[in-house]
């Protein structure tokens, strides 16, 4: 299978897609590999594709950048389960030797990766927000937060190939797809049977409207200073206005008002919104830790000395049950025609 | 029922800090901690054991000496057996390192007592790859099971478990074979207090120490800096993100503040305020 020029360096993107839905990371990592291959010279930007019956989406992988797909499809890989998708998917690298392999850092990215990594003895560096290619030597510079945020940590994998990175989903923009693109479409055979997978899925327990914020583009997060589960209707109400999410700060969330799953930070989750509104949070390190990515910050405070004002794009020292009304007001009045209505 | 749990001691990243003159990590009197999701590891461990009438836990763990305390903690929680692997010559290991030196580790323990089950922390806190369980998993050439819940049915006779898993779509329940390596989440087993004997008993406890030459002769070229494929280029923390200005309403009045306030939320480009028509800002 090597028989093809092994010297052309192979950008891969791995696509994910679970019941036929494409995870949107793996067209953003399509973008990303696109940008990266203009720095490689003589460079190309392919897909790997495992699923059942998914030959349908190979057009959408060459509509976002991809210009072949390698598709392998076989009923074991219908649901994602480590050992076939990893069999499968080392298998090919062993056969293609691609340059750089990226992966997103989901749940079922990060399952696969480290698998595919050791199948295939290279370096792997996890959860990245940041790619680029080193001008000098060519080689993939793949940075990461590590420390919970404290420190950047830029990463290379010198020797060996391919150098595989997971990437965190929505740090890297969407591409526009281009309509009329085409590809080639090369079908890998596969042939591992179902006797041979001791994995089975006996069923999935489906989470009903499970909030999904690290996804959310706008995030409205409530503190103590909400000071009651009442409050966050209101924030809801703001969130809505501006198609976003609540979230709340481990106190909220430590005294029932908010459910687990909504909470920012060191012990709950890492968000990257274009707007995170934290009203009556106080910003303890461990809340920032979970936030400080967010592009813009607007912090509402009855305290002009809460740490949270020093990382916050603007800061209001104000009560928030009379700046968040006066805002979605504001919000509600100009979300169509763009102009505000002072 | 023989249960392998992979520890690994950290810096309580909750308090390290950037020293604000070098912008760099300031690593003294940083708390070294087991590293949180790996003490639910040890407890589902316990708890196994518990409901199966018996077996044994060892709890091995990669580290410099010092992480001989994490063990005691492990111990102090229910850990029957612990190893410390070290060495220096494992020093700058990567996680594909790791995974070699922590799965011919458990290739020995198993040798010697043959083992159901291993279990790892989802992910460590300080490097947050959450990439050594899977590689362990991979190297045993065993079933792997990440970001686990709850374990439902363990059967040694019918070598089989059944384990729910957390996934975006809500939970995954799984049949797999045995042995499995699970990563597991918190909620796989709450933490209880450590009762006064088993303090005693870690108090008195001495944990082994594996070097990269005894008892497993590890090769030379699999671990440390040499076993590693990536190395750091740079680190650096990531530019502070400064603050902007604070308004208040007091000072400024609720009008002046609101109408600032849109305008970062404008700049936010947030996809609701674009229109078919226009663009804001």
């Amino acid at each position: 299978m090597n028989a093809e020029q092994p010297t052309i360096p192979r950008i891969w993107v791995f696509v994910e897609q679970q019941e036929h839905q494409v995870q949107p990371v793996s067209w953003e990592l399509l973008g990303a590999a696109k940008r990266l291959s203009a720095d490689l010279p003589g460079s190309v930007v392919e897909a790997v594709l495992p699923g059942h019956q998914v030959a349908n989406l190979a057009p959408q992988a060459f509509q976002y950048g991809a210009s072949r797909v390698y598709l392998i499809d076989n009923p074991v890989l219908e649901i994602y389960r480590n050992l076939p998708y990893a069999v499968a998917v080392s298998q090919l690298v062993t056969d293609y030797r691609p340059e750089i392999f990226l992966i997103g850092a989901t749940t079922l990215g990060r399952d696969l990766a480290g698998s595919i990594a050791t199948r295939v003895s290279t370096g792997l560096t996890a959860d990245c927000t940041e790619l680029s290619i080193d001008p000098a030597n060519h080689i993939l510079a793949a940075t990461r937060p590590t420390f919970g945020g404290n420190l950047m940590a830029t990463i290379l994998c010198r020797r060996h190939r391919p150098q595989m990175a997971t990437v965190r989903p929505r740090v890297l923009p969407m591409p526009e797809p281009v309509p009329d693109a085409t590809g080639e479409v090369v079908t890998v055979p596969f042939d591992l049977r179902e006797e041979d997978v001791p994995v089975k899925r006996l069923r999935l327990i489906r989470a009903e409207e499970q909030p999904n914020i690290e996804y959310a583009e706008v995030i409205v997060a409530g503190g103590r200073g909400v000071g009651g589960p009442e409050g966050f209707a209101l924030l809801q109400e703001l969130a809505d206005a501006l198609g976003g999410m609540v979230a709340a700060s481990r106190p909220v969330v430590d005294a029932g008002w908010m459910d687990a799953s909504r909470q920012v930070g060191q012990t709950g989750k890492t968000v990257r919104p274009k707007l995170y509104i934290a009203a009556g949070i106080s910003g303890a390190v461990q809340h920032r830790v979970g936030m400080s990515g967010a592009d813009a910050i607007l912090a509402i405070n009855t305290d002009p000395n809460a740490p949270i004002f020093q990382i916050a794009t603007m800061g209001i020292v104000g009560d928030l049950y009379e700046v968040i009304p006066a805002l979605i007001r504001q919000v509600k009045g100009q979300s169509y025609d763009g102009q505000a209505h002072l | 029922m023989h249960a392998v749990v992979a520890i690994k001691q950290v810096p309580d990243t909750s308090n390290v800090r950037i020293d604000p003159e070098t912008g760099t990590l300031i690593r003294e009197g940083v708390p070294a901690i087991v590293n949180p999701y790996d003490i639910h590891a040890v407890e589902a461990a316990v708890q196994l054991k518990e409901r199966l009438g018996g077996g044994q836990v060892t709890v091995i763990t990669m580290g410099p000496p010092k992480a001989t305390e994490a063990l005691l903690e492990c111990v102090e929680q229910g850990a029957d057996r612990a190893i410390l692997i070290s060495d220096r010559k494992f020093g700058g290991a990567d996680t594909l390192a790791t995974s070699y030196v922590l799965a011919r580790a458990i290739e020995t323990i198993n040798a010697e007592l043959p083992v159901d089950i291993v279990l790892f922390g989802k992910q460590a806190i300080d490097g947050d790859t959450a990439q050594v369980g899977p590689g362990v998993a991979t190297r045993l050439n065993i079933p792997l099971i990440t970001y686990a819940v709850a374990v439902e049915e363990f059967d040694l006779a019918a070598r089989r478990a059944v384990v729910h898993r957390r996934v975006e779509q809500g939970i995954e329940v799984l049949e797999t074979t045995l042995p499995v390596l699970l990563t597991v989440e918190k909620e796989i087993a709450p933490v209880r207090h450590a009762p006064l004997p088993r303090l005693i008993a870690a108090a008195r406890y001495q944990p082994e120490v594996w070097t990269a030459t005894s008892p497993v002769s590890f090769d030379p070229q699999q671990i440390g800096l040499k076993g590693s494929p990536t190395v750091v280029g740079k680190a650096y923390t990531p530019p502070p993100r400064s603050g902007g200005e604070a308004i208040s309403v007091a000072d400024l009045g609720l009008e002046v503040v609101v109408a600032r306030a849109m305008a970062v939320i404008e700049q936010a480009h947030v996809r609701n305020l674009h229109s078919e028509s226009g663009v804001v800002s």
